[in-house]
């Protein structure tokens, strides 16, 4: 082997090296949805109380999906009164809000839609086909659907107020 | 460059039989369907190729959390319903992406990580056959040299390979 | 109080570390040994003042000394006596403390062992070594510290993951750390045979008792972890390729290649270059172990991850591989080896064989376990890359090398003659053929299993033809059965030491292969009163229980199983709801048996008790794996013995 060859083996490392650097920049339970565009599940399930709620019958406003657990700490519990709060401001302008509860048992949904006086509907996914449907890996994830029916956007973690409002009012803006 | 061609193609066949080998060996018995649908075994098969989605690493079939547990009804669900078992697949394809499959896709950039091994072994034996030829070799030049050296010469050399770094 | 003289000992350690590291490297490279022994002074008081750190911080857990922020994080009022100590290095701060311990006691016993003996390479190694101890001692002090002060000091602790209370808790990390740690000392003492260009025998000669006992401890640990997985994980299997799991294998795997090729480097002086390179990736394979493990770059199930700690350690490891292998290069020269083999069909080929499916399937995991990194840095797409992949590419390299380990030992060095492959291999290959045969016969169906087995036996019969051989020819002398047999184990402990080692790699096979080819499960839902079946057994759903633990609530299910040969046992698997943790923990039930074990596994139940979800595992010769692991340490006792000379 000649003389200047030798120092390749030390460099060849280097890519592995920088592939790995290049690692801490992903999270690896961020994981791209492949539904957004496409349209969403339609699902109905029943509330705690055993109200039915049907996505179907709201097809033409604009519809908001947020998946949470009672045992989700801290995200879900973050996150609860600031969809009340959007919940409140939005309703009036025809936006429609469900919560889905996932793996919980009834009286620990009921304890957390109490605990933070949730005014929209909740309703209880009890078997799970619907989470699987729209590719639910953890909770909370939150679902934004235009007037049409499609997914346009998904949130993975605890949605703030500003990120609700830059999705909703895009979504309100568009026609039927 | 006509034997490097027919190097390539070679390589290119050994890997292929390589290949051939190796998913004949290993592949999962597929070729086996079951008579009804909602067969144990194959709804273990098929939820032993997708990913627990809460979990970290282990498969639909393995994990004992709630949410896999739901997937399996789903899958056998699927199953009874009619569905081949690619088919199931597909549907939770459709809806988590290919993240969800434990074993990447042997087609497009996701065959590297498939082929990969096949090429290390071929490129490992191929160092060893090279590495054992040239000292099988060099043994055998040692032997055809005639011994013409006198015993002083010898001596000094002896007592010289005996100080090697 | 216990914070500041914890963090405070550790500063000072760090301190006399990189003064000893300095001052070894420095004393050998102008040939002052005053300063050598200044640089082994330091070595001693580093190994006391994290012995006493250690011990400190044990004691703030026995004493719930909430004032150290990892003491309240990994335990209550309520945790156990002897967990409260495993705690120690239940997570990561601790779990770095315990590898600096370890690193300081192998240094220590390099001091003692070598100081006199391998006067040139020993100075280096103590460099090194002090180096390394320092970079760990230097994550405690900045990014992970376990004597951080928690203010205002809570009055009740947030408690172990009940995962770890276990006892493989406590000894999984201790057998797998002392591995790792291990592989230090043969690394640091191929640096010292690069710097001083002493790239011969001595460096490996010098370590390989070192090398057998830090494999044998990896074994250990992947065999415990394996173990823990096992029975309080429920997911009933034990070993998921999980990336961390990954990490601590391909160590393993270069580990024993390089365990084999430093064999043909002692008889027949060639491979240098190859074995130093094996020990870098060896050693480098295990920092990139720890910093998979502790980074988060990739999701598993053990990754305890915090902040800038992955920095650290992708630093050090980017530190000591491009070093390592900038000193290969210099010395490339003379490492170019000169090697000679009269026939392709020798046992140095065999080991050449051997390191290349070793290697191969280290890289093959390696490949597969960044692969995701890879597919999201290259296209944005995420992937996944599990079990299924990794077993289906590596059981054709594995019965490669079980294959090899019947070959390797019984054929000639240099040169093997066709009388000598005939002699030796002839019964074993018969017999291995046969035994292919029979199994198809009796209805085996898995081609894979009957290679599997049919390799399996082909190799014990070649070791058990060499042993019996070996042993009529001292009978020939006049000794009878069992003093020959014992004094050939003993005379040539090396060989029949790796002889057995290779016979447990054997018996756990059989426990893998049965396990992967014949085990059964199902899961159903049940009432209370009715009953379902799986492979003979009968299990009928009784009812629920709750109650309350030290620190958990505990639901039982009871199953009354019977498969009509044996009576009916009863088995209560359980779910755990720890207040600290999000989702219930599953407590398996299960019964071991040498033909397979029963595991039952408790999902969903009502409220109420009227019916419960139980998911049912007939699990074949897992049992195996474990004896195997037995045997594996008769093995490697048996081959670190000091030689017996000539009688």
């Amino acid at each position: 082997m000649k003389r200047a060859w030798r120092w390749l083996i030390p460099l060849s490392v280097v890519p592995m090296l920088a592939l790995l650097a290049y690692g801490f920049r992903l999270n690896p339970r961020d994981v791209p949805s492949p539904l957004i565009g496409r349209p969403a599940s339609v699902f109905t399930l029943n509330t705690v109380e055993g109200t039915s709620v049907s996505l179907e019958a709201h097809r033409g406003a604009v519809v908001v999906v947020n998946f949470w657990a009672s045992w989700c700490r801290p995200a879900c519990y973050e996150e609860a009164p600031v969809l009340e709060r959007a919940w409140r401001a939005y309703q009036d302008r025809g936006l429609v809000l469900i919560g889905v509860d996932i793996q919980d048992t009834p009286d620990a949904a009921r304890q957390f839609i109490n605990d933070f006086s949730l005014s929209f509907p909740n309703v209880r996914d009890v078997t799970g086909k619907v989470s699987v449907d729209y590719g639910v890996y953890g909770v909370p994830e939150t679902f934004f659907l235009d007037r049409r029916g499609r997914i346009r956007a998904k949130h993975v973690g605890a949605v703030s107020e500003e990120i609700f409002r830059q999705h909703v009012e895009r979504l309100l803006g568009e026609p039927a | 460059m006509r034997i490097l061609e027919i190097c390539r193609r070679g390589l290119a066949f050994f890997e292929m039989m390589l290949l051939a080998l190796v998913m004949a060996l290993a592949a999962p018995a597929t070729a086996q369907q079951p008579a009804t649908p909602v067969n144990d075994r194959t709804a273990h098969e098929v939820a032993s190729q997708l990913r627990c989605v809460v979990c970290q690493n282990l498969s639909v079939a393995d994990s004992p959390s709630e949410m896999a547990t739901q997937m399996r009804v789903i899958v056998r669900e699927r199953l009874a319903a009619g569905d081949r078992p690619d088919q199931v697949i597909q549907y939770f394809v459709d809806r988590y992406g290919e993240w969800i499959l434990l074993a990447p896709r042997r087609h497009g950039f996701t065959l590297l990580v498939w082929l990969f091994p096949v090429v290390v072994v071929i490129v490992g034996l191929g160092a060893t056959v090279l590495v054992v030829r040239r000292w099988t070799r060099r043994a055998n030049v040692e032997r055809a040299r005639p011994a013409a050296v006198d015993p002083s010469m010898r001596e000094r050399i002896r007592r010289e390979m005996e100080t090697e770094p | 109080m216990i914070p500041e003289i914890g963090y405070g000992g550790l500063i000072a350690a760090l301190a006399l570390a990189v003064f000893g590291s300095v001052a070894a490297g420095v004393g050998a490279r102008t040939r002052r040994s005053e300063l050598v022994q200044s640089a082994q002074h330091a070595a001693i008081g580093v190994f006391v003042l994290v012995t006493l750190c250690f011990a400190l911080l044990v004691y703030a857990f026995l004493t719930f000394d909430f004032s150290v922020r990892y003491v309240a994080l990994n335990t209550n009022l309520g945790t156990p006596f002897y967990y409260r100590i495993t705690a120690v290095w239940g997570a990561l701060e601790g779990s770095i403390i315990l590898w600096t311990w370890m690193l300081a006691l192998y240094t220590m016993i390099v001091m003692l062992r070598h100081r006199q003996t391998s006067g040139d390479l020993y100075p280096w190694a103590l460099t090194t070594m002090l180096g390394i101890v320092a970079f760990f001692l230097l994550v405690m002090t900045i990014p992970a510290p376990p004597f951080e002060r928690l203010s205002p000091i809570p009055l009740e602790g947030r408690g172990l993951n009940p995962l770890l209370q276990d006892t493989g808790m406590i000894t999984h990390p201790i057998a797998l750390y002392l591995g790792f740690t291990g592989f230090t000392v043969p690394f640091a003492f191929s640096l010292a045979a690069l710097i001083t260009g002493r790239v011969g025998d001595e460096w490996i000669t010098t370590t390989r008792r070192w090398t057998i006992v830090a494999w044998y401890f990896l074994s250990l640990g992947l065999l415990i972890g394996g173990w823990w997985s096992y029975h309080v994980l429920g997911w009933g299997g034990y070993w998921a390729w999980d990336p961390v799991e990954n990490a601590a294998f391909m160590p393993w795997l270069t580990g024993t290649a390089f365990l084999h090729s430093v064999m043909i480097q002692e008889r027949r002086r060639m491979l240098k270059l190859w074995n130093i390179s094996l020990i870098i990736l060896t050693f480098g394979l295990t920092l990139f172990g720890t910093f998979l493990t502790r980074s988060g770059v990739i999701a598993s199930v053990h990754a305890f991850t915090q902040g800038s700690i992955g920095a650290f350690f992708l630093g050090f490891l980017a530190l000591v591989v491009l070093t390592a292998l900038t000193l290969l290069a210099w010395r490339w020269d003379r490492l170019h080896a000169q090697g000679e083999l009269d026939s392709v069909v020798s046992r140095e080929s065999v080991f050449l064989l051997n390191n290349v499916f070793l290697v191969a399937a280290a890289f093959t995991v390696f490949f597969g376990t960044v692969f995701p990194l890879l597919s999201e840095a290259v296209r944005g797409v995420k992937v996944s890359v599990g079990a299924p992949f990794f077993n289906q590419v590596n059981i054709p390299l594995f019965l490669a090398l079980i294959f090899l380990m019947g070959v390797g030992p019984l054929i000639a060095w240099r040169r093997a003659s066709a009388d000598n492959l005939k002699r030796n291999f002839l019964a074993p290959v018969v017999i291995g053929v046969v035994a292919a045969l029979v199994l198809r016969l009796l209805g085996i169906a898995s081609a894979l299993a009957v290679l599997a087995l049919a390799l399996t036996v082909f190799v014990a019969a070649s070791i058990t033809v060499d042993f019996v051989r070996a042993t009529r020819a001292r009978r020939r002398l006049g000794e009878a059965v069992l003093p020959a047999m014992g004094g050939l184990l003993l005379r040539h402990n090396r060989r029949y030491g790796g002889f057995v080692i290779h016979l447990g790699i054997l018996v756990i096979t059989l426990g893998i292969t049965g396990s992967h080819a014949w085990s059964v499960q199902t899961e159903t839902t049940l009432k209370r009163g009715e009953a379902a079946e799986l492979a003979g057994y009968r299990f009928r759903f009784d009812g629920l229980s709750a109650t309350e633990e030290s620190n958990h609530v505990k639901v039982s299910g009871f199953f009354t199983v019977s498969n009509g040969r044996a009576g009916a046992m009863t088995l209560q698997p359980a779910r755990k709801f720890y207040p600290q943790e999000q989702a219930p923990i599953a407590y398996v039930d299960y019964r071991l048996g040498l033909k397979e074990d029963l595991y039952l596994v408790l999902g969903d139940f009502a409220r109420d008790g009227s019916q419960a979800t139980v998911k049912v595992q007939v699990n074949r010769l897992v049992s195996w794996i474990w004896i195997g692991g037995l045997v594996l340490t008769l093995g490697a006792a048996l081959a670190i013995l000091p030689e017996r000379r000539a009688r």
